[in-house]
C-alpha cells in the first residue's frame, strides 16, 4: 500500500520540481557548458579549437601565482574566521537567552550593511590616515604609520570581517545542540576546560565548522569587490583577472580558462573541507 | 557467571553537607540544608520538581558554587575545587555518553584525564565491561546501544576511575519501566560492591523506597524529612512527606481524650479512633488522620470505630484492589485490599469501614482552614 502511495507520489515530484530543474539546465548548465568550450575556442565567437588559452594561462607563472594567491586568500580567511569564531561560539551557547539575542544581532550586523559599502568603511580604517594608524601612533605600537591598503594583510583584516556570520552562524547552530551534560561529564571525569574542548566540544563541532569553512573559503576566494577595493591594482586575484581579461583586454577564451580554474580551485577547497571533517569524524 | 570481582574502593567516604544554601538572584533553591551520608551509605534526594535536589547535587559535582555552607567529602572540605578535581563520580539522566567515541574510549575517558598509560586504560576497561555485564561491546558507538546498556556503560565510565562519593542524576527516569527493577537492582549491586557513598536525585518515590538506605525527602529547597524507607512511609513527620509519600486518606477530627502514648480522636463523621502518637496534642485540639489505603478494611456489619460508607468503585490494580468509597457525609476515600477469587463487593448495600489489625494511623495538628 506504501508502496502504490509511493509511486504515485514520486511521477507528481517529479512535476513539481521540473520548473527549478529546467531553470538550472537553462541558466546554469548551459552556460557552463558554453565556458567550457569557450576555454577550448580560438576567439570569442567560439570558433575554432585550440588549447592556447590553456597552455598560455598554466605556463606563465604570473597566472599559476594568481591561482595559488587566491587559494592562500581563501584559507587565510578560514583560519582567522576560525581563530574568532570558536572564543564567540563558546561565549554564545554559555550565555542566557537575552544575551544571545543581543549577540545574534552583532553578529548578524556585518550582513544587513551591504558589503560595497562595509569594504569602502575598510578603507577608512586601514588607509594611512585611517583610524587604526592613528590609533597604533597614538598608543605608541608604531613609529610609522602601517601599510595595509593594498596588502594581503589588509585583504584578511577586511574579508576576516566581512565573512564572519558566514562562520559563526552554521558554528553557533551546531554547537548550540551539544548536550551541556557532555561538557560537564567531561569535567566531573577530571577533565579540564581545555581537554574538554579539545576533547568533546571540538570534535562535536566539526559538522558546524566544514561548512562554515566552506562558505568562508568559496566567498572569501570569490570576493571580487573587497579583492579590486582593499586589494586594488597590486594584488590581483583570479575574478580580478578573469573580468580584466573579459571586460579590459576582451580575451574571452583566456577569461573562460581563468573562470573554469577558479571554478575547479574553490570545488577542490570545498571537497577538501568535507573530506577533513569525515576523516577527523572516523578518527 | 564468572565476573571479576574488582578490588573493593579505596576506603569509602563519607559526604557532608553543612548549611549548604543557594540562591539564583532572588530564588532560593536549596535553604540551609544540613545532611550527613555515612561512608559506603546511599541517600536519595526524593521531591517534586523545583524542590532544588538536582541544585543540590550539582554543588556536590562543582557544577554550581554555592551561596554558602561547605560541602566536606571524607575530610576534606572541597568548595574551592574545581569538578574536575573532586573525584565524583556521575551518571547523568540522559547518561550523557560522548557520541562520537566508542563504549571503551568513554570508560577510558576518565582514565586518560588522569594520565593513566595506554595498557592500564584497555585494562580497566576490560574489568569495567565485565563489572557491568557489557563484554563484547567495547567497539560500539552509544547509539548503537539501548537505553539499559547506555546505563551500563555511563555507570561503568562514571566507576572506571574509582570515585570517592557517586551521584546519580533521576538514573531511571529515561528507562522502560520493565527495565527499571533490573537497573535498579543493578546499581544497587555495584554500590554495594564498591563501597560506594552514593546520592541519588529522583522524584520517583518507588525509586527511592526500593534501593535507597535512606531518603532525603525535599520540599522548597529544605529537607522535610531523613530516615530509612520504613520510617518516611510509616512515620511521616510532616504533612507534605505524609502526602508525597504513597497515597494516603486524611480525616478531620478533634482529640477527645489523651491516653498514654495515644489519643481517642472523634472524627467528623462520629466514629471515634484509637491514634498511637508521640507527638502533644490538648484535647479538644482539631487534627487531621492520615492513614494509608490498606489499613483499612471494609465489612458487611458494623462493628466498633467503623463508619458506614457506600463503595463507588473498584479498580484492580495490579495484585490489588482499590476501592472508591464514600461517606454519608459526601467524604470520598480510597481503601485497599488484595484481591481475592470470589464474587466483587456489593455496589448497592452499605459497607462499613474501619482501621485494619496493624494500622498506623498518623496525627497531625490540623491548619486552619
Amino acid at each position: 500500500m506504501s508502496g502504490t502511495a509511493h509511486a504515485g507520489t514520486t511521477g507528481i515530484e517529479w512535476r513539481l520540481a521540473a520548473p527549478l530543474g529546467f531553470t538550472y539546465l537553462a541558466f546554469f548548465a548551459a552556460p557552463l557548458l558554453i565556458l567550457l568550450v569557450m576555454s577550448f575556442s580560438v576567439d570569442d565567437n567560439l570558433g575554432g579549437f585550440s588549447t592556447a588559452s590553456w597552455t598560455k594561462f598554466w605556463g606563465d607563472p604570473f597566472y599559476r601565482g594568481v591561482v595559488w594567491d587566491t587559494l592562500r586568500l581563501g584559507l587565510l580567511a578560514v583560519a582567522v574566521t576560525t581563530l574568532f569564531a570558536y572564543p564567540i561560539a563558546l561565549v554564545f551557547v554559555a550565555s542566557g537567552p537575552r544575551l544571545q539575542r543581543l549577540l545574534l544581532f552583532i553578529i548578524l550586523l556585518p550582513l544587513l550593511t551591504s558589503v560595497v559599502i562595509r569594504t569602502f568603511a575598510w578603507i577608512v580604517i586601514l588607509s594611512r590616515e585611517g583610524v587604526l594608524n592613528q590609533a597604533l601612533l597614538a598608543l605608541g605600537l608604531a613609529s610609522a604609520p602601517l601599510n595595509l591598503l593594498q596588502t594581503e594583510l589588509g585583504l584578511v583584516i577586511a574579508l576576516t570581517q566581512i565573512e564572519m556570520p558566514l562562520m559563526l552562524l552554521p558554528l553557533i547552530t551546531v554547537m548550540g545542540q551539544i548536550d551541556p551534560s557532555l561538557s560537564d561529564a567531561s569535567r566531573a571525569l577530571g577533565s579540564s576546560r581545555w581537554r574538554t574542548f579539545r576533547k568533546v566540544i571540538l570534535p562535536l563541532s566539526l559538522p558546524g565548522w566544514i561548512a562554515g569553512a566552506t562558505l568562508v573559503f568559496a566567498s572569501a576566494t570569490t570576493a571580487f569587490i573587497s579583492q579590486t577595493v582593499i586589494g586594488g591594482a597590486r594584488l590581483v586575484y583570479l575574478p580580478t583577472l578573469i573580468w580584466q581579461q573579459a571586460m579590459v583586454v576582451y580575451n574571452w577564451p583566456f577569461a573562460a580558462v581563468a573562470s573554469v580554474t577558479l571554478l575547479v580551485a574553490v570545488l577542490a577547497g570545498v571537497t577538501a573541507f568535507a573530506t577533513l571533517g569525515r576523516f577527523a569524524r572516523t578518527a | 557467571m564468572q565476573s571479576s570481582t574488582p578490588q573493593p574502593a579505596p576506603a569509602s567516604q563519607p559526604l557532608t553537607l553543612d548549611a549548604v544554601s543557594h540562591s539564583y538572584g532572588d530564588a532560593v533553591a536549596v535553604d540551609q540544608v544540613t545532611l550527613e551520608v555515612r561512608a559506603g551509605e546511599l541517600v536519595a534526594l526524593l521531591g517534586p520538581s523545583g524542590c532544588g535536589k538536582s541544585t543540590l547535587l550539582r554543588i556536590v559535582a562543582g557544577f554550581i558554587n554555592q551561596t554558602s555552607g561547605r560541602v566536606i567529602i571524607g575530610d576534606r572540605v572541597v568548595d574551592p575545587l574545581p569538578p574536575n578535581r573532586r573525584e565524583v563520580g556521575i551518571v547523568f539522566q540522559n547518561y550523557a555518553l560522548f557520541p562520537h567515541m566508542t563504549v571503551a574510549d568513554n570508560i577510558a575517558y576518565g582514565l586518560e584525564a588522569r594520565g593513566a598509560s595506554k595498557a592500564t586504560c584497555r585494562e580497566r576497561v576490560k574489568e569495567m565491561l565485565a563489572t557491568v555485564r557489557m563484554e563484547g561491546f567495547g567497539d560500539r558507538k552509544p547509539r548503537q546501544l539501548s537505553g539499559g546498556q547506555q546505563q551500563r556503560v555511563a555507570l561503568a565510565r562514571a566507576l572506571a576511575v574509582r570515585p570517592r562519593i557517586l551521584l546519580l542524576d533521576e538514573p531511571f527516569a529515561a528507562l522502560d519501566k520493565n527495565l527499571r527493577l533490573d537497573m535498579q537492582i543493578e546499581i544497587k549491586r555495584l554500590q554495594r560492591q564498591f563501597g560506594l557513598t552514593a546520592i541519588m536525585v529522583t522524584h520517583d518515590q518507588d525509586e527511592a523506597m526500593s534501593i535507597a538506605d535512606r531518603i532525603a525527602v525535599m520540599s522548597r529547597g529544605k529537607i522535610e524529612q531523613l530516615g530509612s524507607p520504613v520510617a518516611i512511609y510509616d512515620e511521616p513527620e510532616t504533612l507534605f512527606v505524609n502526602d508525597f509519600i504513597g497515597s494516603s486518606n486524611r480525616f478531620a477530627g478533634s482529640v477527645e481524650t489523651a491516653e498514654g502514648d495515644g489519643y481517642g480522636v472523634r472524627l467528623a463523621g462520629g466514629t471515634l479512633w484509637q491514634v498511637p502518637s508521640r507527638k502533644r496534642f490538648a484535647t479538644g485540639e482539631p487534627v487531621l488522620v492520615t492513614i494509608r489505603p490498606e489499613q483499612l478494611t471494609l465489612s458487611p456489619q458494623p462493628m466498633p470505630g467503623t463508619m458506614p460508607v457506600r463503595l463507588k468503585l473498584s479498580l484492580p490494580i495490579g495484585g490489588e484492589l482499590i476501592h472508591d468509597v464514600e461517606t454519608s457525609a459526601g467524604e470520598a476515600f480510597k481503601v485497599a485490599a488484595p484481591r481475592r477469587p470470589g464474587a466483587p463487593l456489593d455496589l448497592t448495600t452499605t459497607l462499613h469501614c474501619g482501621l485494619a489489625a496493624h494500622a498506623r494511623p498518623v496525627l497531625f495538628p490540623r491548619p486552619a482552614a
